[in-house]
């Protein structure tokens, strides 16, 4: 096995026990990028000199006995989506209007990262603003699915997970306000994650929605992923959504068994118009986790979120897009691309006197109409399972075309968005070569149930260990 | 006149809090070299996120709760989307539907309520400074706190509307959370102005918001040019436009700044980057119950407490810091100097801050209370007496009289000090009031 090819687990081992150094697994990764990012254009900013910069103190701080307590992170390679501010690296967040923006501060989760020891190797490509579906939207170039380059990578964070399933680097940030982690993590056959809003720091990530976006990532393995909740999680003096919630070793609870746990399948994530082949998978899946079948459950407001996610989205986007007139960092707003502006006139509409009643209003009391749909569900069953996408990857080009089509394929993860509640996307198959990811919902804070029940699956399947032919 | 004005008034103060509305930097901005107090908080920068000052809000319902408002039990702040260039995020935090304090009063020496509309917490903007054909921008007042105090179309002349002011700022200062320093900017006013026809009662179809007043002189010669303009309009049949203008001193009158049919649609929505804010009953006794005695309790008190008139209790409540001044040495004439026989009664201590002005700031209590004494023995002069002896200098001085009767009221000086060689220990404001009362029978 190559070192760029490790999990957090094993790099963790791996440097613990002197098997090899940060150094080597930061060239290892540097090497994958160098022979394959030409073709995937998974990264903006490859930031080569410091990462190993770091790495090699990392090494340095090993050999002077540095135990993994205070610095679980330390030495592992990883890359942030290119919305995450980094002082002193550039941060586009893949839009023109940024293309030399260079931030004085570092995100807090950024800061936490750094903290542990982590080894930034560079910043990711990704939807401009994190608006798509597809990783297309990119005034840097769309990024290529591993798995078969004439496809989508899945988006927003269509470069951190390009990454991670490329094993350009061990771990990679990115942010969900719609499914902007499990889309693309499904898409690429790797694990995202979307914890609950509020369970992670916003401070010092460009804005999309900021009711909606959470904080998240992406790794190899459902282990991977609690480990970087460790890191990640809590609350944050300078984001006033985050909440004091308690913070449980996320990895000590993984391995608790689940038997005899209740799963609920919403009857209406499995409607006409999902591909048969991901339901069948899915329901494949569910099958894994609980012999007798799930228990359905009702969302019945799920028709409703679309219009909904598209009325209070834009709707922010439209205010959180304002700053950046060009006055004092950044370029002008005739550098904003298409969808950006589409989202900020839609957004400007639905805010005006007049018609604030009838579109914002509304579409907040559905919110709420839908965050009591998963409240009741939960009383009901402990989670619920359901496809990432409603579709397999599509080809690039196919969609860029028809917006309402792209936004289409966010209906199964926008939900979770507008509950606040978390989901993780775990691979669980793969339909004409190309990989199927399941989401597990849960109830607000329920992060540990999510990975047990992440972690049961993958010790039972092997989807999870699948690698694209690069 | 046949039109009787109509006119509202609001109120912008900044909170003299240590650090800014939403994020650490030091608010105390006035004279520092520019952008040296900014973050990227306050310069709106990519991914950051604002965190409210509670202090702030505190303060913002202690000054509801001073103007007798209703506090709400819950509030959030919204953002006020709009483009300039001294506001950085391209939207202000504001407060909307749900301000912190609404429905109070306040009321005038005529007994006159003024409505409170609403008091809320907002955010300053930053400064633009013209030079030549460029623009530079100061971020520094940039996320400063601020609070909007809005009235009722309550007033009918500048009159009443300076009145106000004048409470108002007393109010803020006595509980120590503005300057309200006009002239550094951290009180500023904005009086809305139109008239009816005498017998109407509903509103006027228009309404003249006058801005950039930094005085309250100027916000006076402002309405009465308002209200002279507007007559001259209306008796010409025709409506005054709905308009803001803006004061010009140097040509004194007010001048068009912006037709209102611009005006901005602002996309109110609640911000959502701070959560819904809740106060319980207690909370909002704790702020209560933190709060300073207020001017008007503080009048009547010492009125009360020290037999004063209610001519020097107003003087002396007028600021908070003369006012503890006073109280201080009156409470230290009475203990701290016990072995001294004579004391100086809270009368004579103000008639001596009220006449003399003494440094408060240098001169500590117990220095004053020495200096009243070897001043002389302070005592009052039996009325009946003083009236005699004043009638017969006034008699014997029939020039000073008709002077000071002219207006030449500096003769008084003369006239004390001839009374003084009668009385050489008498309280110069008891010969004085004398001197008043009668040398108008002498013309």
């Amino acid at each position: 096995m190559k070192l760029n090819q490790l999990t957090i687990k094993q790099a963790q081992e791996g440097l613990r026990n002197r098997k090899f150094s940060s150094v080597e697994i930061t060239k290892a990764c540097l090497e994958q990028i160098k022979k394959h990012d030409k073709k995937l254009n998974a990264f903006i900013t490859i930031t080569e000199r410091e990462a190993l910069e770091s790495a090699g103190k990392a090494d340095e701080l090993v050999s002077q006995g540095e135990t993994l307590q205070d610095k679980p992170l330390l030495g592992i390679p990883i890359a942030l989506k290119d919305i995450f501010s980094t002082k002193g690296i550039r941060t586009t967040a893949a839009s023109n209007v940024l293309k030399d923006y260079m931030p004085v501060y570092d995100a807090t989760v950024v800061e936490k990262l750094k903290n542990a020891g982590a080894v930034i190797i560079g910043k990711t490509n990704c939807d401009a603003w994190a608006h798509g579906s597809s990783g297309e939207n990119s005034d840097f170039g769309p990024t290529k699915n591993p798995w078969n380059t004439e496809y989508v990578p899945g988006g927003s964070s269509s470069g951190s997970a390009v990454s991670v399933a490329s094993d350009m680097c061990i771990v990679a940030t990115g942010t969900d306000t719609g499914g902007s982690i499990r889309h693309p993590a499904s898409f690429c056959n790797v694990v995202g994650l979307k914890p609950t809003y509020g369970r992670v720091s916003r401070y010092g990530i460009v804005a999309m929605a900021s009711s909606l976006d959470s904080i998240g990532h992406i790794t190899k393995t459902v282990e991977d992923s609690a480990i970087i909740l460790n890191t990640a999680s809590g609350k944050d003096p300078k984001d006033a959504t985050t909440l004091g919630f308690p913070i449980p070793d996320y990895t000590e609870s993984l391995k608790k068994e689940i038997k005899g746990i209740k799963i609920g399948v919403p009857r209406e994530y499995f409607i006409k118009g999902t591909d048969p082949q991901v339901s069948a998978l899915v329901k494949k899946a569910i099958l894994v986790l609980e012999k007798q079948g799930a228990k359905i459950v009702e969302l019945p407001h799920t028709q409703f979120a679309n219009p909904c996610y598209y009325i209070i989205q834009p709707s922010e986007v439209s205010s959180n897009l304002a700053r950046y007139d060009g006055i004092r960092f950044g370029l002008g707003r005739e550098n904003f691309g298409d969808e950006a502006k589409r989202r900020i006139m839609l957004g400007t509409y639905t805010l005006s006197a007049g018609y604030y009643e009838a579109y914002y209003k509304k579409a907040m009391q559905i919110r709420t109409l839908v965050k009591k749909d998963f409240e009741s569900a939960f009383t009901k069953v402990e989670a619920i399972i359901t496809p990432v996408s409603p579709t397999l990857p599509w080809k690039l080009g196919e969609k860029v075309d028809d917006p309402l089509k792209m936004y289409l394929s966010d209906i199964f993860t926008i939900t979770a968005n507008l509950a606040g509640i978390p989901g993780l996307a775990v691979p669980c198959g793969f339909a004409e070569g190309l990989p199927v990811g399941m989401q597990i919902l849960g109830p607000q804070f329920s992060e540990e149930l999510l990975f047990q029940i992440g972690y049961a699956y993958e010790q039972a399947t092997e989807w999870h260990k699948q690698k694209p032919n690069l | 006149m046949n039109y009787t004005p109509v006119i509202g008034l609001e109120v912008h103060a900044e909170l003299k809090t240590k650090s800014k509305m939403f994020c650490g930097c030091s608010s105390d901005y006035f004279g520092q070299k520019p952008n040296t107090h900014t973050c990227p908080v306050c310069l709106g920068l990519p991914g950051a996120l604002p965190v409210p000052n509670k202090k702030a809000i505190e303060w913002c319902i202690m000054i509801g709760l001073a103007l007798n408002c209703k506090i709400a039990n819950f509030s959030k702040f919204d953002r006020k989307n709009y483009f300039y260039p001294d506001l950085p995020k391209g939207y202000q935090i504001s407060q909307y539907d749900q301000p912190f304090c609404q429905k109070g009063s306040v009321k005038l020496a005529n007994g006159k309520q003024i409505g409170i509309t609403r008091v809320h917490m907002e955010e300053d903007t930053g400064k633009l400074i013209h030079q030549g054909d460029s623009t530079l921008i100061d971020f520094n007042r940039s996320g400063v706190p601020l609070v909007e105090i809005v009235t009722e179309p309550d007033f009918e002349n500048a009159k009443e509307v300076v009145e106000y002011l004048k409470k108002l700022q007393q109010i803020v200062r006595y509980l120590s959370v503005s300057d309200a320093d006009m002239e550094k900017g951290n009180m500023r006013l904005e009086p809305n102005v139109s008239l009816r026809k005498k017998d109407v009662k509903e509103l006027p179809k228009y309404k003249v918001e006058v801005k950039n007043i930094n005085s309250f002189r100027f916000v006076e010669k402002a309405i009465v040019f308002e209200i002279k303009r507007q007559t001259e309009i209306l008796e010409n049949g025709e409506t005054p436009a709905q308009e803001t203008r803006g004061w010009d001193e140097n040509k004194q009158k007010t001048v068009s700044q912006r037709a209102k049919e611009a005006a901005n649609d602002y996309r109110y929505f609640p911000e959502p980057d701070i959560p819904p804010i809740r106060f319980t009953q207690d909370q909002i006794s704790k702020i209560k119950s933190q709060m300073p005695e207020l001017p008007i309790a503080k009048l009547s008190r010492f009125i009360k407490d020290y037999l004063l008139s209610e001519y020097d209790a107003e003087i002396l409540t007028r600021e908070k810091d003369l006012a503890d001044y006073f109280e201080k040495t009156v409470n230290d004439a009475k203990d701290s100097v016990k072995y001294l026989t004579i004391r100086p009664s809270p009368k004579i201590i103000a008639n001596w801050l009220i006449n003399k002005r003494p440094d408060i700031d240098k001169i500590l209590p117990a220095r004053l209370i020495k200096e009243i004494i070897l001043a002389g023995e302070l005592t009052r002069v039996d009325d009946i007496e003083l009236e005699k002896v004043i009638k017969k200098i006034l008699f014997e001085n029939k020039k000073a009289v008709a002077d000071y009767n002219s207006g030449k009221i500096q003769v008084i000086g003369f006239l004390i000090g001839k009374t003084k060689q009668h009385f050489p220990k008498a309280d110069t404001n008891q010969i004085k009031t004398m001197i008043g009362k009668l040398i108008s029978l002498y013309t």
